[in-house]
């Protein structure tokens, strides 16, 4: 398979989760559309790691260990991930509280 | 014995050190501790450098190289010193007459406060350091580190007492007039460092006699170089036009007059001129002109001492026209004079210095001779060493001043009669005011307040022990440069610079016409003293007229300075203050700040505080950066 | 046009489209479910890409224990309405603008990159099977793993602080 072909497919993915971010107004769907950015550039990692895979594998290189770099980098991006979304979910229960809603609109305490 | 010319480094970083402790310390060590290690530090110099002299009367140079100072493409500036005849009798002229004079300061400035007491020793440590470095750099450069160094040192000295305004402003003065002679200097450095490519003596030198290929100075670059090393010494050494600072400078603690503003210091100007003798001998011109110009300060200050009334003045005019001798001494071609002068000088004029600072510290800070005399009686040893310093000054046999001089008299006389006519006139003149000075303040009856009278009192041993050492000094000092006429092989000075300054074809003098000037001088500065002895023994307060006026205001020459420069600089500067700052520079100033003000104010819209807006922003920025680095970079 | 292909073309449609949905949708908890299917589907090609173990951990951590979080958080809102406020039009189109350029930007800068001969291996290799990774994970990456403990011990610490009441 191409590479080209899950570059495009991950860059699709990934310019769908930055326009979800940059149109909706609810805090989640944001959180969630931070996430598939994410995922698409894990789709991206494992790729790329089976790609340098073949390449090693073409040059003559039978020890086979090529690649595995990028797959516990996808590997360590999903535990950075579940922590983030553990703080993340934690931290907009807690502005629902103060401000008993998730839109983003209403935290334009920034400007001050 | 070969290793005191390996630790040569020892002899300014003693100084060093002790300015460090010194100035570091000064709040937290005693009195008697600042003084102990500044004034040690020092005397440990003067062990090395008497070892080095030692050495060097053996036989052995040295030029130790540390390290290179600067280095920027072929111009290589090393940091070394050099050790020879010139600069190890330099060295021994400074520590010595140096620690004489620390230790005359721990008793002179015992009534200041504890931190001031350790900072005035720290600045006089870092003058001595400055000093050693001005004379054992091997090349202008690091001659010229210490030509500043000592220059800054002055100016924190003479604004040692730095509440009262005047005195900033005389430290002011003297920074700013010996500016304008460092920056001859300066571009004397320049002007070598054009031609020869590195500013070494000894390649300096070399090139001047020719000795090494494709490299020569024309005459025009001997002229230029050596009128602006002259002009570089005329601002340190207090000549004709820059005189001015030094008599003002006297707002000093007495000890550092007698230090930097007598001894040292101001002749470092000679000893450049002295080093640099290779190049002088090459330019007639001038040495005419420095012949002239020492002559004339020698005459004008001599005028101005006749008629000052305030102790110190005197000395310090008397200094500017000494040095105005040796000037002379050096423009005749004489410079074995001039150094012997420097000295000699060294000797007798601190002498007389610290003898003024004693009746000073007797009259509580009383500085007019007006208001002293008689004080023979009550400050015996202080009267009796400025005797021994007048004479010595005045230049009667066997004392130093005679023959060094002397030394300068005649060669003098073998330039030109006339040239000798006008310096025996300024010598006379200056054994009549050093007596004049001498029988005002010390004979006669007391004319000041009766407090003052009855606080006089002779000085602690601090203060008198380098009185008498001075004094002993000042009477012997001479005897190292007797001239061939008394004694063959006498001029032993000559003998021992001779590796450094060629012994010139001076003396062609017969030995009758010599004893005849010598005896001329001696008897006419004879008269000279009974005069003045008859006139001031019992001297009354009179105001001064005419002449005497001219004389006792300095000629006006402050005033013309005055009105030639200081007046029109202030007036363009206030011109500009008003019309150029006004317009140019306010509306630039203010300019930008109103346009930073406004653009910031619209910026400001901006930061709407609403994330979304924030995303947007990075995203489109991004999106900026990558066509940047993908589309614009290639 | 073998199995392979086939599949590949299937996920990648099914992953861009459920991911649309996921932005599209106006009820919160659609947008999870759709979310959910571009998670399987992205697993689907790790495991076409024969990348086992992280088509597992995919599945469970990301579909299975992160989705159902935020299941829980929505419902836990009572979020499931679609009463969220339409954003300004115009900021919508600018949003939308700005992705698409930089798409745009990045597949242009794709064409430079010089990749076009370079193919991924797919349906062979053993580099990410569980053994491959777990011995590499144990010697090379031992470190980074223990610290990884920690950085969710504080996470967890950090939730537990910021989600209880004061």
């Amino acid at each position: 398979m191409p590479i080209n072909n899950y570059i495009l497919l991950s860059i699709a993915l990934f310019c769908i989760g930055i326009v979800g971010v940059l149109t909706r107004r609810n805090a989640i769907i944001i959180f969630m559309c931070i996430e598939l950015m994410l995922n698409a550039v894990n789709l991206l990692l494992v790729a790329f790691s089976k790609m340098h895979a073949k390449a090693a594998l073409l040059a003559g290189d039978i020890s086979g260990t090529a690649g595995t770099d990028g797959q516990l980098f996808v590997f360590f991006i999903m535990v950075v991930a579940a922590a983030e979304v553990s703080v993340g979910l934690a931290i907009i229960v807690m502005m629902y509280r103060n401000i008993h809603s998730v839109d983003v609109n209403f935290l334009n305490r920034l400007k001050h | 014995m070969q290793n005191a010319l390996q630790i040569v480094y020892l002899i300014p970083l003693l100084p060093l050190i002790g300015f460090l402790i010194n100035g570091l310390g000064r709040k937290y060590l005693s009195k008697p501790m600042i003084g102990v290690i500044g004034s040690g530090v020092i005397l440990a110099s003067f062990i090395l450098s008497a070892w080095v002299f030692v050495q060097v009367k053996g036989g052995n140079t040295h030029i130790a190289h540390y390290f290179d100072f600067i280095s920027v493409g072929d111009l290589k500036i090393p940091f070394a010193f050099q050790i020879d005849q010139l600069s190890s009798l330099f060295l021994l002229i400074i520590t010595g007459v140096g620690f004489l004079i620390h230790v005359y300061s721990t008793s002179y400035m015992q009534e200041e406060k504890t931190e001031h007491f350790g900072r005035y020793f720290s600045y006089l440590n870092l003058f001595v350091f400055s000093m050693l470095l001005l004379v054992m750099g091997a090349n202008y450069v690091i001659m010229f580190i210490g030509w500043e160094g000592v220059g800054l040192c002055s100016y924190l000295l003479i604004g040692y007492w730095f509440k009262k305004t005047e005195y900033n402003k005389a430290a002011n003065k003297a920074f700013i007039m010996n500016r304008i002679g460092d920056l001859a200097f300066l571009i004397a450095i320049f002007w070598i460092i054009s031609r020869v490519g590195n500013v070494n003596f000894s390649d300096v030198f070399a090139v001047a006699n020719g000795e090494v290929e494709f490299k020569k100075f024309s005459a025009t670059d001997i002229t230029v170089i050596t009128l602006l090393l002259f002009i570089g010494a005329t601002g340190k050494s207090a000549q004709i036009p820059l005189y001015t600072w030094l008599p003002d400078a006297m707002a000093g603690p007495t000890p550092v007059s007698a230090l930097i503003h007598a001894a040292t210091m101001v002749t470092a100007g000679i000893y450049m001129i002295a080093r640099s003798n290779v190049l002088y001998s090459m330019s007639h011109l001038t040495m005419d002109i420095v012949a002239y110009v020492g002559l004339a300060t020698a005459l004008l200050a001599a005028t101005i001492a006749l008629k000052q009334n305030d102790i110190k003045k005197v000395l310090a005019y008397s200094t500017v026209s000494q040095l105005g001798f040796m000037f002379l001494a050096l423009g005749t071609g004489a410079y074995v004079a001039a150094v012997f002068h420097v000295m000699t000088h060294a000797f007798f004029k601190a002498l007389l210095f610290l003898g003024s600072g004693s009746v000073i510290h007797a009259m509580s800070g009383e500085q007019d001779i007006r208001n002293m005399g008689g004080l023979s009686k009550k400050l015996k040893i202080t009267f009796w060493t400025f005797v021994i310093g007048c004479i010595a000054i005045a230049g009667i046999p066997p004392f130093s001043g005679f023959f060094s001089k002397d030394a300068i008299l005649i060669s003098a006389f073998v330039k030109s009669p006339i040239l000798y006519g006008i310096a025996l006139f300024t010598a006379l003149l200056t054994a009549f005011y050093m007596f004049r000075l001498l029988f005002i303040t010390f004979t006669g009856t007391f004319r000041g307040t009766h407090e003052q009278e009855h606080h006089l009192h002779e000085s602690p041993a601090g203060m008198t022990l380098p009185l008498i050492v001075l004094a002993i000094l000042s009477i012997i000092g001479g005897f190292v440069g007797v001239p061939e006429v008394f004694m063959h092989g006498g001029d032993k000075l000559s003998q021992f610079l001779a590796p450094v300054i060629k012994p010139g074809e001076i003396h062609h003098v017969s030995h009758s016409t010599e004893y005849l000037l010598m005896g001329l001088s001696t008897i006419l500065v004879l008269v000279m003293i009974v005069a003045a002895w008859f006139k001031f023994r019992n001297y009354q307060r009179t105001e001064e007229t005419g002449f005497g006026k001219v004389l006792e205001n300095k000629w006006y020459v402050d005033e013309l300075y005055d009105k030639i420069f200081v007046q029109p600089l202030h007036q363009a500067g206030g011109f500009f203050k008003s019309v150029f700052e006004g317009s140019v520079i306010d509306t630039l100033v203010n300019g930008v700040g109103k346009a930073v003000n406004y653009g910031s104010r619209q910026l400001r819209l901006l930061q709407s505080g609403q994330v979304g807006s924030y995303v947007l922003l990075m995203v489109l920025s991004m999106i900026l950066i990558f066509a940047v680095q993908f589309f614009i970079r290639k | 046009m073998n199995i392979i292909q086939i599949l590949f073309w299937f996920l990648s449609v099914v992953a861009i489209f459920s991911a649309l949905m996921v932005i599209t949708s106006k009820n919160p908890v659609y947008s999870v479910l759709w979310l959910i299917v571009t998670f399987f589907s992205i697993s689907g090609h790790y495991i076409l890409l024969n990348a086992q173990f992280l088509a597992i951990v995919n599945v469970i951590v990301y579909a299975g224990a992160i989705m159902v979080l935020f299941l829980f958080v929505i419902m836990l809102m009572n979020l499931n309405k679609e009463t969220e406020p339409q954003k300004n039009r115009w900021l919508k189109m600018a949003g939308a603008v700005a992705g698409g350029c930089l798409m745009l930007v990045f597949v242009a800068a794709l064409k430079d990159a010089g990749l076009k001969d370079q193919e991924a291996m797919v349906n062979e290799g053993d580099i990410g099977l569980i053994k491959n990774l777990g011995k590499e994970l144990f010697t090379t990456y031992v470190v980074p793993f223990e610290i990884s403990s920690i950085l969710f011990l504080s996470a967890m610490v950090g939730a537990v602080v910021i989600g209880k009441k004061e």
